[in-house]
């Protein structure tokens, strides 16, 4: 829905056809992005309206009396921080002080959800620059502890790809392959402060006359390092199963033949975008952890897909958001960075990564106490023997440890930390309320969904707005 | 009833002497085989679950290690490198025994080493390698 449509607050009204409850919120949400509000953000920002310090605009007075809508600033949380008297809870805390609170006191209370995952991120890599040997080499292919890297690039800059195996793995010649060995572990190895051998080869130019160096570098001898992951914090995604009568290799784990085991790879209730499904807080510059550092959002990431089935809640049925991030290697740490061998599929690198989530109003503060009751995902076969779901469970039913299949019991397996995913939500939670980490203001929306969509309306009637 | 699990060493000169027959036939004890395995300089090793009361079972012990079986639990091969196990839980989808299992709703994963029967799928499944085996080791080279 978009607000700006509604002149005045009786069109709206007379416009609207939801629950009492989607008002108060749809309201509050215009309302924030009507002039009103800029006009108050202004006014913090230091400019004075002419009814002098506490002036506040009349329609937004009355909306705060009848409604008790709850707005913040982005300013105005950080100054808290800065203050040391902002309230910062953990997603996992949030479940239960909303439940206790309701939305309008928890919205005024909280002032920042922190998140956390840790799980094996195939779409990350590092860009590095090696800088220039004497005589200069326009390296053409490079290595790094054997592990070929991208080199297409300027002469001494590369891109460590984390899937990338090393160059004499025998990969799946004899399934399944173990792959100890590839580009997520020399990350790893990089961050750990491990020395790594450099190869490159070129073919010579004038400019560039060396044809081939080899030479051992740690983290601290490369110019640049730069984490950069295209595809990282996926909102939502399968529960992995296998309908074959083979156990299987996969990227979500070893699957048992006939249903032998469901795997999962979520934080669940903790997980980054399932607090903020439609990513109201997040874009261009969202300041996140990131590998044990302070790292940022920097677009949406690649299969970015937000127009996927939604419950009422805006938690997506199905994998959806996504995110690019980046963030300064040199400050990450090897505890939140650990290369992976992922049995009969190949090499990756667990990513660490946490967002704090502002809570602007009492939509956000809903959203972000969302519990594992309420976040459902799909049961997949990935045997290639059926293509539909074969239905849909909740994170609660998957973290029991069982869930019912087609009248079966099927023991249920994590393949994200949910221990790690909480250590980092309390770190995050540290580093803000020590006033060491602010958040920061997205510069440039990710693209997201319409709130009403024809698979939230479809369902409407089976789970009540949370 | 008293249950261990136990790695037993033969040394080359006994490894094809009748030692688990008589163990079974003279204490009363039952077993489970969970690995058996002759190395290249024909040392044995057996990996077994041992069943039967205290008094027979420390009897059938005395027996081995008289006819110099050299006997370790089996916890003493393998153990979890608790620096690199990062929790994730991957491994409880292949643990045959439960050994690997996860304490809910904390989702802390855990190592029980008694209950484990050295059946070693772990060792691959395990993203980061944390779980290690080592009593085999020793005598296969």
């Amino acid at each position: 829905m978009n607000s700006c449509r509604f002149n005045t607050v009786v069109e709206f009204m007379s416009a609207w056809n939801g629950s009492a409850r989607e008002f108060i919120l749809e309201t509050s949400r215009a309302i924030s992005a009507s002039s009103v509000f800029k006009c108050r953000n202004t006014f913090r920002e230091g400019v004075r309206p002419s009814g002098g310090p506490d002036a506040v605009h009349p329609m937004q007075k009355r909306v705060q009396e009848t409604m008790g809508a709850v707005q913040k600033s982005y300013q105005e949380i950080n100054e808290k921080i800065r203050k040391g008297q902002a309230v910062v809870v953990t997603a996992e805390e949030m479940v239960g002080i909303l439940r206790k609170k309701g939305p309008a006191r928890a919205a005024r209370e909280v002032d920042v959800v922190t998140t956390g995952t840790f799980a094996p991120m195939c779409s990350s890599g590092v860009f590095l620059n090696f800088g220039h040997t004497q005589p200069p080499i326009k390296a053409g292919k490079v290595w790094l502890n054997d592990v070929p890297v991208f080199a297409g690039l300027a002469a001494v800059d590369i891109y460590l790809g984390v899937t990338e195996p090393s160059l004499d793995d025998p990969l799946n010649k004899v399934r399944p392959g173990t792959f100890e060995y590839g580009g997520g572990h020399v990350v790893q190895d990089l961050v750990a402060g491990k020395t790594v051998v450099l190869r490159a080869e070129g073919y010579g130019t004038d400019c560039y006359p060396n044809r081939s160096v080899e030479m051992t570098m740690t983290l601290d001898d490369f110019n640049y390092a730069v984490l950069c992951n295209p595809r990282n914090g996926y909102q939502n995604y399968n529960c992995a199963v296998n309908l074959s009568e083979k156990t299987i290799y996969t990227y979500m784990g070893t699957l048992k033949p006939r249903m032998g085991n469901a795997n999962y790879s979520t934080s669940g209730q903790l997980s980054p975008l399932l607090n903020d499904p439609y990513y109201r807080t997040m874009g261009l510059g969202t300041r996140i952890f990131l590998g044990g550092a302070q790292g940022y959002v920097v677009w949406h990431g690649s299969q970015h897909n937000p127009g996927v089935a939604r419950l009422p809640n805006g938690i997506p049925r199905a994998p959806a958001g996504t995110l690019m991030v980046l963030g300064d290697l040199k400050q990450m740490s090897p505890r939140w960075l650990v290369g992976v061998s992922i049995l009969g599929y190949g090499c990756s690198l667990s990513v660490g990564l946490g967002i704090p989530i502002p809570v602007l109003d009492e939509e956000l503060a809903v959203q972000a106490g969302v519990s594992d009751e309420d976040i459902v995902t799909q049961v997949k076969d990935y045997s290639f023997t059926r293509a539909e779901p074969l239905c849909e469970v909740t994170y609660a039913q998957l973290k029991s440890g069982t869930i019912t299949v087609e009248g079966r019991e099927i023991p249920t397996v994590p393949l994200s930390s949910y221990v790690r995913a909480k250590e980092i939500a309390e770190l995050l939670k540290e580093w803000i309320l020590k006033g060491e980490f602010l958040l920061g203001e997205p510069q440039h929306m990710l693209p997201t969904a319409s709130r009403r969509n024809k698979a939230v309306e479809e369902t409407a009637n089976e789970v009540p707005l949370a | 009833m008293h249950a261990r699990t136990l790695v037993l060493r033969f040394p080359a000169e006994i490894v094809d002497k009748p030692i688990i027959t008589h163990l079974v036939k003279d204490y009363n004890l039952t077993f489970n085989i969970l690995k058996a395995q002759i190395y290249p300089r024909k040392e044995g090793m057996l990996v077994l679950e041992l069943r039967g009361n205290r008094r027979d079972f420390q009897k059938g012990i005395k027996y081995l290690r008289d006819a110099g079986v050299q006997i370790e639990p089996v916890a003493q091969g393998i153990r979890r490198d608790d620096e690199r196990c990062y929790q994730c839980g991957a491994c409880t989808a292949v643990c045959p025994t439960g050994a690997l299992h996860i304490r809910r709703p904390e989702m802390a994963v855990l190592f029980e080493s008694e209950r484990c029967s050295a059946c070693e799928l772990c060792v691959k499944t395990c993203p980061v390698r944390a779980m290690i085996v080592t009593f085999d080791k020793a005598l296969a080279m």
